[in-house]
């Protein structure tokens, strides 16, 4: 039986924390940490939850600012 | 038309058949009076299936200077004319060119003024010309002809220019001189350049990135004042050397003249006849005629000035072009001036009683 | 099964083009504009566009938009790109050119070289980003905004008597001759911002088959100018400017 897992690679330095991508994700794989800051001052997301993620790219195809490279891998059971 | 053929046309006509001839790739106009011939002369030429040259009727001369800014930014040798008016509407766009360095040609067939003035002609936009008409520290190469011959000629002299030194030039012509018609040498069918030539030629334009180098971007915006600081400097490096290497005029009868008419474009023609008719009643003057009005040729009216009685500058507007006389005179000699408002065009006539009344007659 | 297995590169699904370089682009935190640079860069890769394409941008928000899309671009006074994009497209009509702009620039102070590039049927795309706002220069009232909208210029909400209707310009385009693609899209879902791409590759191609002008309108936000957090903002645009600038193709004549 096969699933697909997904991965996300956020580049915390261009990210704004708009948190456009917390709203799209339909899996809540993506969100801010605690109040960490990158060294523009935003406070930037990251995968939460990664093992809940499908690789569905949502996240990356409302980011703004192209932070997000995703990764998908049909994976055996 | 066969090269080196004797022709009888109007001064805007010339500028069109230049325009083809010298191997412009665009044209991009509006009419206003008194300069539309350019335009309908260009249409009725078809260059687009001769020469492949773009002829296109914009929407209105803030269009008009904006086509010649994109076609300009992307290596290609475009003009525009238009009048007074027209041409201050121009002037954010002329401003735009100058601060991206942009090679395009202008033409300002002068009406009176100011606002909407008269279609009549007249030589008011003298300042606006000389002075840079938008906003900024900058100025465009400014060409005076006084016949139809020099509306023909200028117009490659003005593309080499604006070329060289990728800077807006302008040819400063005047109702007269665009509606008379006189004889005139048209110049040989000049080809357009390749696209390889205008990559060549101008590799800082904007015609598509290719991957040998960064990509071009064609603007006049700098926001870090350091940069920008060097950016003006650039410019004024580059306006330096065009007042050096760039000024052209023209003297007539002035080895042994006492006195000195100083005038430009169809001014100048005046200033001719008046030369004559001012000789015969004993008066020794001779004419300086100014070609390029940026650069002004200063140290060569001081030169030719010093040891005369007195100078009259006769321009038909209210004395614009007189500053930039007495600028380079400093004072040693007396330096009058004579003009009619309005677009009325002074007779010769006038011009030698002005010439006596302000300055031969009170020194006597 | 853990991450680093997963992420390798043959398993990569989406990345940012390459042609939309890594400098930190100035927006703010979920502007619009950035997704919409995203799409415009992919859509020149995909067409294999990137050596002859000259894009013209604006005076606003996207007036550094030069910075971030790597191919060759002019920067335009406000409002007169499509008369630049007139002349670049006449000159090298091989090139795919096409204008980025606000709808104060495009809507306002360059009403007429929009309508006028367009009617003449100019084979450019134009990309319209529609925010109902100067965004730029700190959030004023623009012909785009919607009645009842509070802006620093009508901070009690626009209306009529005072300050006019607001400008559907996109629905003139659409009766425009020479248009022969005019599209309103959005970029707030993935859904929509499927569209989007398709909208704005349609309207290159179209522009580099000659079949006339195009105009590709995206209703946007502008959190800094609406003063409102970025999902807070898309939602707003989706209960507000959908009403009134209503999604879809509002011409297509291209046979695409």
């Amino acid at each position: 039986m096969a699933r697909i897992k997904g991965a996300i690679v956020v580049n915390t330095d261009r990210c704004k924390g708009c948190l456009l991508c917390v709203d799209a994700c339909p899996k809540d794989v993506i969100g801010r940490t605690g109040k960490r800051v990158n060294k523009s001052g935003y406070p930037f997301v990251e995968a939460v939850r990664p093992d809940d993620c499908i690789g569905c790219a949502s996240c990356a195809i409302v980011c703004p600012d192209g932070c997000i490279a995703v990764y998908r891998k049909k994976v055996e059971e | 038309m066969a090269e080196q053929e004797v022709v009888l046309m109007k001064g805007n006509e010339a500028i069109a058949h230049a325009a083809v001839r010298c191997g412009c790739d665009g044209y991009f106009g509006y009419p206003i009076t008194p300069q539309s011939e350019v335009i309908e002369t260009l249409s009725a030429l078809k260059p687009w299936e001769t020469t492949g040259m773009v002829v296109l009727q914009a929407e209105s001369e803030v269009a008009s200077i904006n086509m010649v800014y994109g076609g300009a930014g992307a290596g290609k040798r475009v003009m525009t004319s238009s009048s007074s008016p027209g041409v201050a509407l121009m002037q954010e766009g002329i401003a735009y060119m100058a601060g991206a360095e942009l090679p395009g040609v202008f033409v300002n067939v002068q009406r009176g003024g100011p606002g909407l003035g008269t279609i009549q002609p007249s030589q008011g936009d003298y300042y606006q010309a000389t002075r840079g008409g938008g906003n900024g520290d900058y100025n465009v190469i400014v060409l005076a002809p006084a016949s139809v011959q020099e509306m023909a000629d200028f117009v490659d002299l003005a593309f080499n220019l604006a070329f060289k030194y990728r800077n807006p030039a302008m040819i400063l012509s005047d109702g007269i001189i665009g509606q008379m018609m006189e004889k005139v040498v048209l110049p040989p069918q000049k080809p357009r350049r390749t696209d390889e030539e205008v990559i060549r030629e101008c590799p800082w334009a904007s015609t598509g990135r290719t991957k040998d180098r960064k990509p071009n971007v064609i603007s006049s915006l700098e926001l870090r004042p350091e940069e920008m600081e060097r950016v003006n400097l650039r410019l004024q490096a580059k306006y330096a050397e065009i007042r050096k290497k760039e000024v052209r005029y023209e003297t007539l009868f002035c080895d042994d003249a006492d006195y000195l008419f100083v005038a430009f474009g169809s001014a100048s023609r005046l200033a001719q006849k008046a030369v004559e008719i001012a000789r015969e009643q004993g008066i020794k003057i001779g004419l300086f005629r100014p070609i390029t009005l940026w650069p002004f040729p200063t140290q060569e009216v001081a030169r030719m000035a010093h040891g005369k009685k007195g100078v009259l500058v006769v321009e038909i507007n209210a004395g614009q072009m007189i500053d930039d006389v007495r600028l380079a005179i400093n004072g040693e000699v007396p330096v009058e001036g004579f003009g009619r408002l309005g677009g009325i065009v002074p007779e010769p006539e006038e011009i030698v009683e002005a010439l006596k009344e302000k300055l031969t007659l009170m020194q006597k | 099964m853990d991450n680093q297995e997963i992420i390798r590169p043959e398993n990569l699904v989406y990345d940012k083009p390459t042609l939309l370089n890594d400098n930190p682009m100035h927006y703010c935190p979920g502007c619009s504009h950035g997704v919409v640079h995203k799409l415009v860069a992919e859509v020149i890769e995909e067409m294999g566009m990137e050596e002859k394409t000259v894009g013209i941008s604006p005076v606003g928000c996207a007036v550094f938009a030069y910075k971030y899309i790597d191919i060759d671009w002019q920067e335009a006074a406000h409002g007169r790109a499509p008369a630049i994009a007139t002349a670049i497209k006449r000159l090298w009509p091989d090139r795919l050119v096409f204008t980025y702009q606000g709808d104060g620039d495009l809507a306002c102070i360059g009403t007429a070289e929009t309508i006028h590039a367009l009617n003449r049927g100019e084979h450019i795309a134009i990309i319209f980003i529609n925010n109902a706002i100067y965004g730029m220069t700190g959030g004023q009232m623009a012909p785009t905004t919607l009645i009842g909208q509070k802006t620093s210029t009508c901070p009690y909400g626009r209306e009529p008597a005072l300050h006019g209707y607001p400008l559907n310009i996109t629905k003139i385009a659409s009766e425009l001759e020479g248009t022969c693609y005019v599209s309103r899209q959005s970029v707030e879902s993935v859904a929509s911002i499927r569209r989007a791409k398709k909208a704005i590759r349609k309207a290159f191609e179209a522009s580099m088959k000659g079949l006339g002008s195009s105009l590709v309108e995206i209703v946007s936000t502008c959190s800094s100018g609406w003063k409102m957090p970025p999902a807070k903002a898309n939602k707003w645009m989706e209960e507000n400017m959908f009403k009134f600038y209503e999604k879809g193709d509002l011409k297509d004549t291209t046979g695409l």
